[in-house]
């Protein structure tokens, strides 16, 4: 297997600041939906944000990546703006969606972007044909894809990787083992020890990756990346993780054990990551206030100015069905 | 333009083989299409001439064909999936409906993709799983388009365009026609006909039979019939379900004053409701008779000849309810 180059600082310090950012944008969108000013449902990845970040930034930009509701930083990673994402909620005209659908379902092909639907595990298969592209066409290109632990339940997930293992292309499936899938915990979701084991029997590479390590999943995509790049075919990710705010902002969790929260708000991603680098003398105070009142500022300004942008109009609902 | 006589058969193998000459993005994937050529044998032959990376064989996994033909279509690619028949578009249903169909309108990136599937009843003890006519479930998910040819160069000319059209498009071939039909079809290359467009395929004065893939060829043969009691049946065959030709329809309602829908799918919702409606809807005062539907039963299709017969419509059956709603 190939060395993993180990990070830089400037590459660290982006990585704290996508985290930290993809918490801002998510805690702005949380006191909007709270007014009751979003179209449609708020869902946010609180907890999960060293997964999206990481393995975005391991990959090049030519890659494809068919994230889910929860990966707020891999869009951030990819270029878009905090005022494309409060378009989108918002449900603006010039927003991705138009206004037609809302939220992290934006796609955008420019920016190597598939836009999720709402029955999250269709996006593997979609994602294996994104990667059969690359195969097909011999172009050493990768395709990511992420889903829930809760997605793995589904024969959209078993068709995907058992093709994509058969078919060795150029795949890296992320697995977001949050702990909670709506209400349904991982032992009423399945009957082995973790999803990564399932690799073995599909006959694929699997690694488990402390999900709230920013670095880890970096590495792991990054040498699964460098696998499939070089014909080695897929690698699941098994990221283990914890969903530390509601299925959606409507859901109160009480299902959730509070010490199970207590537990994971000690390995807050964010938190440990800016531990780790104030340690190394990379991260102090001055700059954690700095960066918290420059997020502020972006923010509130992507707020104004995509609220200021038009609504739909009643005409647009008849345009775009077909190309 | 000189023309050959083909099969239904030969002319999807050659619109297929023409365009994979023709534009190197387009692909096959499907269950035994390859080495084995497919369960009708429609592409046998062309592993050997375009390679395994053009014809691929993948898993019995429906879902997964039909969702990684999107995904290769959003790289620019044009693939030709292929769905062993019909029956089994229902293991692939939930993508091309949450998925597939509603990527352009939600965030403006054309799928150009092709999803072929062998349909209907043959006659031949195919019993249920074997026989359906899927149309419907298809017409009501906006962004599909549904073609359903019922001669070999509608066959051709449809399935060219089709591969050429920027949206998904759901191939409904008739397998009762595949070897059993045979008919003219241009030699030029550049043979297409639009989606969308119906033909008129027999002229008749007295009423309009309107009907699409088997069930129009069904009609000529009833029209043949009643125009030896001196019935004029004018056809009119759909060929594209989505989207329809309703000026073609209304048109020939309008000389005819009569009309009568006929489909091998189940009565109840089928896209035959969708046709009577509308030319209740705007051409009611055009009309002499009430319109009247011809289908399936509200059964599952039986295997044995007796009962898939009585399931059926054929040119008897329609040429009975013509003669009685002409002298209504």
């Amino acid at each position: 297997m190939s060395t993993i180059p180990s990070l830089n600082t400037q590459d660290r310090l982006r990585l704290y600041r996508f985290m930290r950012q993809s918490r801002a944008v998510e805690d702005a969108a949380w006191a909007l939906s709270s007014q009751g000013r979003l179209i449609g449902r708020l869902y946010t990845g609180h907890g999960q944000e060293a997964i999206p970040v990481g393995m975005t930034y391991a990959l090049q930009p030519e890659d494809v990546i068919a994230p889910m509701y929860r990966d707020m930083g891999a869009h951030l990673v990819r270029g878009v703006k905090p005022v494309e994402v409060f378009a989108q909620y918002l449900g603006k005209r010039q927003s991705n969606n138009k206004g037609k659908d809302s939220g992290l379902h934006i796609g955008d092909m420019s920016r190597g972007i598939v836009g999720m639907i709402s029955v999250l595990p269709d996006s593997l298969p979609v994602a294996l044909g994104v990667a059969l592209a690359f195969k097909l066409r011999a172009e050493p290109r990768v395709a990511l894809t992420t889903f829930g632990e809760g997605s793995t339940s589904t024969g959209a997930f078993h068709e995907a990787v058992n093709m994509a293992a058969v078919m060795k292309v150029p795949l890296i499936l992320i697995c977001e083992n949050n702990g909670w899938a709506l209400s349904t915990p991982p032992a009423r979701e399945y009957g082995g020890q973790s999803i990564v084991a399932r690799a073995e029997g599909y006959g694929i590479r699997g690694v488990q990756v402390d999900g709230n390590d920013v670095e880890a999943v970096y590495s792991a995509v990054r040498a699964a990346a460098d696998r499939a790049r070089s014909g080695g075919g897929p690698t699941l990710v098994e990221c283990l993780t914890m969903r530390m705010k509601g299925h959606s902002i409507i859901d109160a969790a009480e299902y959730v054990p509070r010490e199970q929260l207590a537990e994971w708000a000690a390995r807050d991603p964010i938190q440990r990551y800016r531990a780790a680098l104030e340690a190394e003398g990379l991260w102090d105070e001055g700059q954690e206030a700095r960066l918290s009142a420059e997020l502020s500022d972006e923010i509130d300004r992507a707020i104004q100015e995509a609220d200021a942008m038009e609504d739909p109009q009643p005409a647009d609902v008849y345009e775009g069905v077909f190309a | 333009m000189s023309e050959r006589i083909i099969t239904y058969h030969e002319a999807i193998r050659e619109a297929l083989r023409e365009e994979m000459e023709d534009d190197a993005r387009v692909f096959l994937i499907g269950e035994d299409i390859a080495v084995y050529g497919g369960v009708y044998k429609l592409t046998e032959g062309f592993l050997e001439q375009f390679g395994p990376e053009r014809v691929i064989d993948t898993p019995i996994a429906e879902n997964a064909i039909i969702g990684a033909a999107t995904g290769a279509a959003l790289m620019g690619l044009r693939p030709v999936a292929e769905i062993q028949f019909a029956d089994f578009l229902t293991c692939g249903f939930d993508p091309l409906v949450n998925m597939t169909s509603t990527i352009h309108y939600r965030w403006g990136q054309p799928v150009p993709l092709v999803v072929r599937a062998p349909a209907g009843a043959t006659w031949a003890m195919a019993g249920p799983f074997h026989s359906q006519s899927p149309e419907a479930w298809f017409a009501q998910i906006p962004g599909l388009k549904v073609v359903i040819p019922a001669t070999p160069a509608d066959a051709k000319g449809l399935l060219k365009s089709a591969i050429r059209d920027p949206n998904p498009v759901i191939f409904l071939e008739q397998k009762f026609l595949y070897r059993r039909l045979k008919g003219p079809v241009p030699e030029d290359r550049g043979f297409l006909v639009p989606l969308g467009q119906a033909a008129i395929t027999r002229p008749g004065r007295d009423l309009s039979l309107i009907a699409y893939g088997t069930m129009a060829f069904k009609c000529l043969e009833a029209a043949a019939l009643l125009a030896a009691e001196g019935i004029e049946a004018e056809v009119v065959d759909l060929r594209t379900i989505v989207p329809w030709d309703k000026a073609t329809v209304l048109a020939s309602v309008a000389r005819t004053g009569r009309a009568l829908v006929v489909s091998e799918a189940h009565h109840t919702a089928g896209f035959g409701a969708e046709i009577a409606a509308t030319i209740a809807e705007e051409a009611f005062d055009q009309l002499d008779a009430p319109v009247r539907r011809l289908s399936g039963l509200d059964t599952p299709i039986p295997a044995h000849p007796v009962l898939e017969a009585e399931y059926l419509p054929d040119e008897k059956k329609i040429a009975a309810a013509a003669r009685d709603l002409a002298g209504w």
